[in-house]
């Protein structure tokens, strides 16, 4: 991206080439003969983006794609193996591990289940609050109660002090799921990682903590990196979007752009392969075939290419690089024949998305 | 092709058979705070060849219900009045022998989790081998394997991973033999229990598409539950909307998407994020749902109703008709009716014209 765009003054957070490989256990028998390759999971696999503050930046994809590990190296909670990540012009590659805790401040994450982000022992007050204290940010027992029960009005959980005592079991899972967004807030942080925040959650409950996640955002001026499987998420809290396929980002760009215009052909599958709530409208086929394989041994060349309907031999042999849609500022695409040097042989779109809407 | 010679042409829903009818159904859990409402006098019934779409949030009883067309509820909960009319026959007075001739071979269920219902140690092969024997005794060995592998060619799965052991293979590759099982046991109802809830969004229009095709091949007739609204756009015929335990809305698809009756449907509809809308204003639903052990009192939705009126606290709404009544249209039920189960239709709550469903 940074190609691009030259690194803004308000980015908060940057990812440069960011790689994070899991070492496959090997049998038993390879470690005491001391054979067989050492074999690696390409979790992630060479990521750049910058978000900018005050934005919500998501990060899409299937299972096994990485987003989820690559927002866990975005804040520091996992190490990459390579690749540099800088919070506010801070590298937390150099930190030591006292000055990273104290970073972990600033970055809070939400996760998707709220019962196993809430210890079940603790009341959802020292629960939620238990980060001022680790941090040292309150003086009195009386200011902690204060502030907790400020954050939990915050989140729609009045009155705050009432809540204060109960404990997680207590509670519905929807308000559980704000006493999690409650614990990060009240750090006052500057970067929430939001992985799937609102997976678990039914669907009227759904449209409540994502609206609550919204006005959070604008109140605060919070900066989010929000991970989703859900598209159509997506499209109502995200300002830009990235959309990941085995560790890789293959687009990225601002979520109308993406959305009204998908440049990468995973890009468009994904986009139609989202059920509509709308009977009238009817899904372009066709889907691509088989499922996103295996990140020990990604397909050479385009990751995509073994399920792309319209890979060519190039797309075996060359791994096409991230690069600029033509015209579209801000706008990237990894594919050779939308974006790389073969852009002359574009077939033009897969899915004719116009006529999804007239059934 | 031998597998599945003769089948009547299904494509079309048969508007006049009910295959399956749920009568005034009731299933109760007994739990250590009183007892549980999760099903509470239901009626429904389910046409040959359709795709009837059930959707609720969590606890709103449609599992329960999937389950209990089964017989499968689990302890401590039970079935505390109704019938299942299947073919004639009630289910609620066959034994347990004829209950499980029942199971898989007539009503076969697809869970969310297709390792649950797999044999871990059994290939693939030979779940499907054993699946059509069972069906047809005599069938040799060596031609129930052939079959298999038509029929797993059909559903995309091939010759090669049929040697596969259920942990080989993807979650949608597991759930299409899924699918296969049921149409080697030729079963009459899928109930598809939350069926594509844990697959990816491509997987899941992939399978998706062939459910639609297998649907019009094999004439088959689909329960499908579900909380994703979106499936049920694209899949279903009719919809029936539950509600803590009661069904609140019945109507055919495109009735039920564009014409809501019900504040409980009206809401759910405007709560989910839509892709193919430019901009959305998500809808804030109230409340949570209720707890059944104490449901709320007349009609359960009243707590979070935007509408609510006094006659909501003190009396349940019946499932009546809620579209207009035509000429030599008075029989009890049918395909093409609108239902819906709230006071806002109190004209048709009253009148001489209100037949409960």
């Amino acid at each position: 991206m940074s190609e691009n765009n030259p690194s803004s003054s308000n980015t908060i957070l940057r990812l440069q080439d960011v790689k994070k490989y899991f070492p496959v256990k090997r049998d038993l028998l390879q470690q005491i003969m001391r054979v067989g390759e050492q074999q690696y999971v390409h979790a992630v696999d060479g990521v750049s983006f910058e978000i900018e503050q005050g934005k919500v930046f998501g990060l899409v994809g299937e299972s096994g794609s990485g987003k989820s590990t690559t927002g866990r190296v975005a804040v520091g909670l996992l190490e990459p193996t390579e690749g540099e990540v800088v919070f506010e012009d801070v590298h937390l590659n150099n930190l030591s591990g006292e000055e990273l805790r104290k970073m972990r401040r600033y970055m809070q994450v939400i996760f998707q289940d709220p019962m196993a982000s809430l210890n079940p022992r603790m009341s959802l007050g020292e629960g939620v609050g238990h980060g001022l204290k680790i941090h040292r940010l309150v003086n009195s027992q009386q200011e902690f109660r204060h502030r907790v029960s400020e954050i939990f009005e915050k989140v729609g959980l009045t009155p705050g002090d009432a809540y204060f005592d109960r404990y997680p079991h207590q509670i519905s899972g929807g308000q559980r799921q704000r006493a999690v967004i409650a614990r990060a807030l009240v750090m006052q942080p500057k970067l929430i990682l939001a992985d799937e925040p609102i997976a678990m959650a039914d669907v009227s409950v759904k449209a409540i903590l994502l609206d609550l996640m919204v006005q959070l955002q604008r109140e605060f001026g919070l900066t989010y990196l929000f991970i989703t499987h859900d598209l159509a998420t997506a499209k109502y809290i995200c300002d830009r979007i990235a959309i990941m396929y085995l560790g890789e980002i293959i687009e990225v760009g601002d979520i109308k752009t993406v959305y009204t215009n998908p440049k990468h052909p995973y890009t468009e599958a994904l986009l139609a392969a989202v059920p509509v709530p709308d009977p009238r409208f009817r899904r372009p086929a066709p889907m691509p075939r088989g499922e996103i394989p295996n990140a020990i041994n990604p397909p050479s060349g385009c990751r995509f290419h073994p399920r792309c309907p319209m890979a060519q031999d190039v797309c075996k042999t060359e791994h096409p690089r991230l690069l600029g849609v033509p015209g579209q500022a801000g706008h990237m695409a990894a594919c050779h024949f939308r974006t790389g040097d073969y852009i002359h042989l574009d077939p033009g779109p897969l899915i004719n998305t116009n006529v999804a809407i007239a059934k | 092709m031998t597998l599945f010679q003769a089948v009547p042409d299904y494509s079309q829903v048969n508007k006049q058979e009910i295959i399956l009818s749920i009568r005034d159904l009731s299933v109760e859990y007994q739990t250590r705070r009183g007892m549980l409402s999760a099903i509470d006098t239901l009626s429904l019934d389910l046409y040959r060849g359709e795709v009837l779409g059930l959707v609720g949030e969590s606890g709103s009883g449609k599992s329960t219900l999937g389950k209990a067309i089964m017989r499968m509820i689990p302890s401590p909960g039970r079935i505390t009045k109704g019938q299942l009319i299947f073919k004639n026959q009630d289910l609620m007075t066959y034994d347990e022998n004829q209950m499980r001739d029942v199971r898989g071979r007539q009503i076969s269920m697809i869970f969310q989790d297709p390792m649950t219902s797999l044999n871990p140690v059994q290939r693939i092969d030979n779940h499907i081998i054993e699946a059509i024997r069972v069906h047809e005794p005599d069938v040799s060995k060596d031609e129930a394997l052939a079959r298999s592998e038509t029929l797993m060619e059909r559903l995309g799965i091939g010759r090669r991973r049929l040697k596969e052991y259920p942990h080989q293979l993807s979650g949608g590759m597991r759930q299409r033999v899924m699918i296969g099982l049921a149409l080697a046991l030729k079963a009459n109802i899928i109930i598809a229990d939350e069926a594509t809830t844990s697959l990816d969004v491509i997987v899941e229009a992939q399978f998706l598409d062939l459910l639609r095709e297998l649907k019009d091949e094999f004439g088959l007739t689909i329960l499908l539950v579900t909380h994703n609204i979106g499936i049920v756009a694209e899949l279903a015929d009719r919809v029936a909307v539950m509600y803590a335990g009661r069904l609140a809305e019945v109507a055919n698809v495109d009735e039920l998407f564009h014409n809501p009756k019900h504040p409980y449907t009206q809401g759910l509809l405007r709560s989910v994020p839509n892709i193919a809308m430019d901009s959305q204003d998500l809808y804030r639903m109230d409340g949570t749902p209720p707890n059944l052990v104490m449901p709320p009192s007349g009609c359960r939705f009243h707590p979070r109703c935007p509408h609510v009126m006094d006659v909501c606290h003190q009396k349940q709404p019946w499932l009546v008709r809620v579209d207009e009544i035509g000429e030599g249209d008075e029989q009890v039920g049918g395909y093409d009716k609108h239902l819906a189960s709230c006071w806002l239709h109190q004209e048709y709550q009253g009148s001489t014209q209100a037949r409960r469903y």
